[in-house]
């Protein structure tokens, strides 16, 4: 029984296509992951800048996070500082969202008469976006498995209308699909006549055993600081220029350097609090350059709105 | 009479907030009836978590109709205020009525019925309910205006009898449709009136009683235990919570691998119950068992046999956290994780952890070494019994042979300086809960020795009422040296609470003081107390050997401490510091400081002691009577013997000898006053320069009664006093009462205001002395009735 679910579960990357497949299928534009390394698929500006604003937004993609400081040198069977989350954005959250989602639970292969889905209340709360949002994390079988939120706030400003998000633990729900215990055991793709199939590990071992050194050890400190610097210097040029999308890439910029500097240990307490004040002003200036450029479209398309 | 269904639908509401939610509906059902002039009896109201109902039974069809009268101008006013109140009423002039010249409007208001009533209410109180916390969503969302509610608002329910109440928010219509169970009813159904809401929903699979609900996970997760000869280890927070969590609750019963057993079990359990919901279960010996009890929210198609293992799984994931943790941990010894507790800011101005500990650790060993905390058990020595007797075998009983006590000072020095370690473990930074209770673990694990380990693991207790109150001599020496570390150094950097503001919880901590006090009958000065903990920081090298002339200069400025002059009192601290050349003259300004720091706490103490007997039924005006020492020489800073004095006269004035000399006592102050003779009631007897010494029985104008009250004042004040001093209050009260019958006697008998001068005077300073008598033993003028 077990072997039987196990050969007809979805491989990882079929996961990500039947996802895709779904939410295309919904109205949603794919997009592909941004180019720059972030923490989490709300940074990605299709999320953090196109929540502000009237003007309705479906889109869905991959988005590889990395989080310098959960590396465990690919010794930890859950722990990754490089994984996927998988992102959809309806705005404005449309009234059936939940019934939604739980279709696409049901496309990946997960029977919710079989297997206990529920909505359990988690706030969302991220303090380097002045972002936050209402909503639960998504239970199945007692696994956390999704966020889902809608954001009240972004930079700062209100969302108006509001956007539902969900995010997708790709790698856990993939463990859960195909029922194993280590995450490098994860079938990555099937094997296709004489081509064989590839594994999580096979894929990403390598990368997380050198990546933790790096961050953990390696990565030159005074390098970081410098970068910081120079990304909240530049992102405060870009605001200057006009140019919101590029300041805010800077501000992506310095909020990874910071999470770096933080694996590297050289941050105290102290001045914890005052680098992630730091980030969230490059944030929150770069979603008020981007709705400053871009009220005057809105006002003219959107009679009534106000920010 | 008439029965009416409400239901409000929405995504899925936070269990913590449902109970909070069906109180508001009550509320605001209620409020928008009764401002329509409809009675509610007695309402039900459920919710799960996707719905709140309620049910009104026994509606009236309208309300009853009332007629009002205006009055207007008068038929010659001008004709603007005939126009004005014309257009106020929305009447013509032929339908008011002229009484002798005044002009009336009298407004039929028929009865409204109930169904147009409920149409406004309903919108009404979905918009004025309050949530904890509250969100926008959908498209509506573009406007600030929109409908706020817990999570997006879905549907509406409204039946008056069978008849559809018709209203509307935010777009969302009230039907006869609901909805089911959201995956084994996905579909709508349709109610037909209140009487058939519950069935039709349990057809539905949706249980819509939470209390039911809640019984179904009680009995169900203590029955699938029992199959397995296992017993439930009950919890009716997460009853609570699964209840809030499911509409359709199935408890399952799972196990994992017995290897993480190894783990403590509070671990387990905390992971068990705050990361996933779980109930825990012991075996038949009562110790906890390798088995859990999730509650899904379905009827599984497979019996549930997929759920408990995917369940099983994260559970173990987690438990291999917790034994990763456990065993992390104890790689390093207490003693060093201690030393990173000075990366940990306890609060700005007073430093790190460490800083914090090594004053609780010097304040636990001045408790012991000061015979406050001692290695006698004294455990229900009857404190609470209020009699004379508790007070007199508190006080300071036969000292430990030199080397018990140092052995004492030194587990609770040791005890002290480990009690904060845990808190930089990996166990205590993912589950904080378990602060002290780790500590304790590790401790055993290095054979620090039980006294050591139970003063670590259980020195932050009691934390609420109810909770266990330590009586272990190193336990009690930690958990209570580091509360009063806390309160006094808080009030010194004047951070004390203010109204409903108490960031630091100084007032728990109080009253873990006064329960661990009493509990033990410990005898302690707060002011004393608080000068060892204020001087042990800010005067370290005074501490223990140097601080006992400190404490008799304290005692010496009492009275000044008392008055709050601090100008006053910073110069004589000037002028007692240079008397004490070895105490190596600290600054008198922060010195003043401390002092005040400490008359301030004390203050505290009492209020809190107020507050705590007010709880058991003690009358507050008792206790404040009894704060007051002899008059305005002090007020009590002992807690036990102030409890001794409260009860004392609690059971005084319940006899009709302390009413009745409460009455006299009344009448004499009244009449003192009258007299506008102030009397500082200490000194009584040479009080007022007009009221003599009636010391001397030879007064001419004495009468009998006179002469009885004086005698029975000379025998009753040695008495009351040699009793008060030797704290047996009863006997004070009882000394007291002997004046009952020769007060009532003199104010029967005599006339204070006699005419002549000299009578006059000589009485009012029988009545003075009285007073004082009676301040002697308690301020009967804090007393009421």
């Amino acid at each position: 029984m077990a072997d039987a679910a196990e050969k007809k579960s979805l491989s990882f990357q079929d996961m990500i296509l039947t996802l895709h497949a779904y939410w295309g299928a919904r109205g949603c534009a794919i997009l592909q992951p941004y180019d720059m390394r972030v923490g989490a698929g709300t940074f990605h500006p299709a999320t953090t800048l196109r929540s502000l604003g009237p003007e309705p937004w479906n889109v869905a993609y991959v988005q590889p996070s990395r989080r310098p400081t959960d590396g465990r040198y690919g010794e930890n069977p859950n722990r990754l500082q490089h994984y996927y989350q998988y992102q959809v954005i309806l705005k404005p959250s449309p009234a059936d969202l939940q019934e939604q989602y739980l279709g696409s639970l049901a496309a990946i292969g997960i029977d919710p008469l079989l297997h206990d889905i529920r909505f359990v209340e988690d706030d969302w709360e991220s303090p380097t976006l002045g972002a936050w949002g209402l909503g639960w994390e998504v239970w199945c079988d007692g696994m956390e498995v999704t966020q889902f939120t809608y954001f009240q706030q972004m930079g700062g400003f209100d969302c108006k209308p509001v956007a539902g998000e969900l995010t997708y633990g790709l790698e856990r729900l993939a463990m859960y699909i195909q029922n194993v215990d280590n995450v490098y055991d994860l079938r990555f793709s099937d094997a296709v006549g004489e081509v064989p199939g590839v594994s999580y590990g096979d894929v990403f071992l390598e990368n997380e055993k050198q990546f933790s050194k790096w961050n953990f050890e390696v990565a030159d400190t005074d390098s970081l600081f410098a970068g910081f610097k120079a990304a909240e210097a530049e992102c405060q040029r870009a605001i200057a220029a006009n140019v919101p999308l590029a300041a805010y890439d800077q501000a992506i910029e310095a909020s990874h350097l910071f999470n770096l500097l933080q694996a590297r240990g050289v941050i105290s307490v102290q001045e914890r609090a005052n680098y992630m004040a730091r980030v969230r002003d490059l944030a929150k200036g770069s979603c008020k350059a981007w709705i400053d450029s871009q009220s005057a479209a809105w006002t003219a398309k959107y009679p009534g709105w106000t920010l | 009479m008439t029965d009416f269904l409400l239901e409000l639908r929405s995504e899925e509401i936070p269990a913590r907030m449902q109970a909070g939610a069906r109180a508001e509906l009550d509320k605001l059902f209620r409020a928008q009836l009764a401002a329509a002039g409809l009675d509610v009896g007695d309402l039900t109201i459920w919710s799960t978590p996707r719905r709140l109902a309620l049910i009104a039974k026994g509606l009236p069809e309208a309300t009853a109709a009332v007629s009002e009268e205006l009055k207007g101008p008068r038929s010659s006013a001008p004709p603007q205020a005939l126009e004005g109140f014309l257009r106020k009423t929305g009447l013509t002039q032929d339908q008011l009525e002229d009484r002798d010249g005044v002009y009336f409007a009298v407004i039929d208001k028929p009865g409204r019925a109930t169904a147009a009533v409920l149409a406004e209410a309903i919108p009404a109180i979905i918009r004025a309910f309050a949530w904890p916390k509250s969100m926008r969503w959908g498209k509506d969302s573009a406007s600030s205006e929109s409908l706020r509610w817990v999570r997006p608002f879905s549907g509406i329910v409204a039946i008056f009898g069978d008849e559809l109440i018709p209203c509307e928010v935010s777009g969302i219509s009230a039907g006869y449709a609901t909805r089911g169970h959201r995956f084994h009813c996905p579909g709508e159904i349709t109610i037909g009136s209140a009487s058939d809401y519950a069935e039709k929903l349990r057809a539905c699979h949706v249980i819509v009683d939470h209390e039911e609900r809640q019984n179904i996970i009680r009995d169900g997760a203590a029955n699938v235990a029992a199959d397995a000869g296992l017993t439930l280890v009950a919890d009716e927070g997460l009853v609570i919570e699964n209840a809030g969590l499911t509409e359709w609750p199935v408890p399952l019963l799972g196990r994992f691998d017995e290897a993480f057993l190894a783990v403590p079990p509070e671990v387990i359990q905390l992971t068990a119950r705050v990361n996933q919901k779980y109930f825990v279960v012991n075996d038949a010996a009562g110790k906890l068992a390798n088995g859990f009890v999730c509650t899904a929210n379905i009827d599984a198609v497979d019996g549930g046999a997929e759920i408990v293992a995917g369940n099983r799984k994260v559970l173990a994931a987690r438990l291999s956290d917790a034994r990763f943790f456990w065993e992390q941990d104890r790689k390093t010894t207490l003693q060093d994780h201690a030393k990173k507790l000075d990366r940990i800011t306890f609060h700005e101005k007073l430093g790190t952890v460490a800083d914090k500990v090594e004053r609780v650790a010097k304040l636990a060993r001045w408790l012991v070494e000061e015979g406050i905390v001692t290695d006698r058990s004294p455990a229900n020595a009857g404190a609470q019994s209020g009699t004379e007797q508790t007070a007199a075998s508190g006080s300071p009983g036969p000292r430990l042979s030199p080397g018990s006590t140092q052995e004492l000072a030194d587990q609770a020095e040791l005890a002290a300086r480990l009690c904060k370690a845990d808190l930089v473990t990996e166990m205590v930074g993912e589950f904080p809960e378990l602060q002290g209770l780790m500590g304790g673990y590790y401790a055993r694990a290095e054979g620090l020795g039980d006294a050591v380990a139970d003063g670590i693991r259980d020195h932050y207790k009691p934390v609420g009422q109810g909770d266990d109150v330590p009586t272990a001599p190193v336990t009690v020496a930690v958990a209570l040296a580091d509360k009063l570390d806390t309160i006094f150094q808080f009030f010194r950097i004047d951070e004390a609470p203010t109204g409903s503001k108490d960031p630091f919880a100084l007032r728990r901590a109080a009253l873990g003081v006064v329960a661990i006090s009493l509990q033990s009958n410990l005898r302690w000065s707060i002011m004393l107390t608080g000068a060892a903990a204020l001087t042990g920081s800010i005067f370290r090298e005074w501490h223990t050997e140097k601080t006992q002339p400190f404490i008799e200069m304290l005692e010496a400025l009492t009275p000044l401490i008392n008055s709050g002059n601090a100008q006053e009192l910073m110069g004589a601290v000037g002028a007692v510091l240079k008397t004490m050349p070895k105490l190596n003259a600290p600054n008198p300004e922060v010195l003043v400081e401390t002092v005040i720091a400490g008359a301030k706490v004390r203050d505290f103490f009492l209020d809190r002691m107020e507050v705590m007997l007010r709880g058991d039924g003690i009358r507050p005006d008792f206790v404040r009577a009894s704060v007051i020492i002899d008059g305005d020489k002090g007020k009590e800073d002992d807690l036990v013997r102030l409890l001794a004095r409260v009860k004392a006269l609690q059971a005084f004035m319940a006899s009709d000898d302390g009413a009745n000399l409460l009455a006299g006592y009344k009448r004499a102050a009244n009449i003192l006053k009258q007299a506008d003779i102030s009397v500082a009631p200490a000194q009584a007897g040479a009080a007022g320069s007009s009221v003599p010494n009636v010391a001397a029985p030879a007064f001419a104008g004495a009468t009998v009664v006179d002469q009885a009250l004086l005698a029975a004042l000379d025998a009753a004040e040695p008495a009351a006093s040699a009793a008060v001093a030797e704290e047996r209050f009863t006997d004070a009260m009882a000394a007291l009462a002997s004046l009952r019958a020769p007060i009532d006697a003199f104010f029967d008998g005599v006339m204070v205001n006699d005419p002549d001068e000299a009578v006059r005077t000589y009485r009012l300073g029988l009545l003075a002395r009285f007073t004082g008598a009676v301040h002697g033993v308690a301020d009967f003028s804090k007393v009421e009735g």
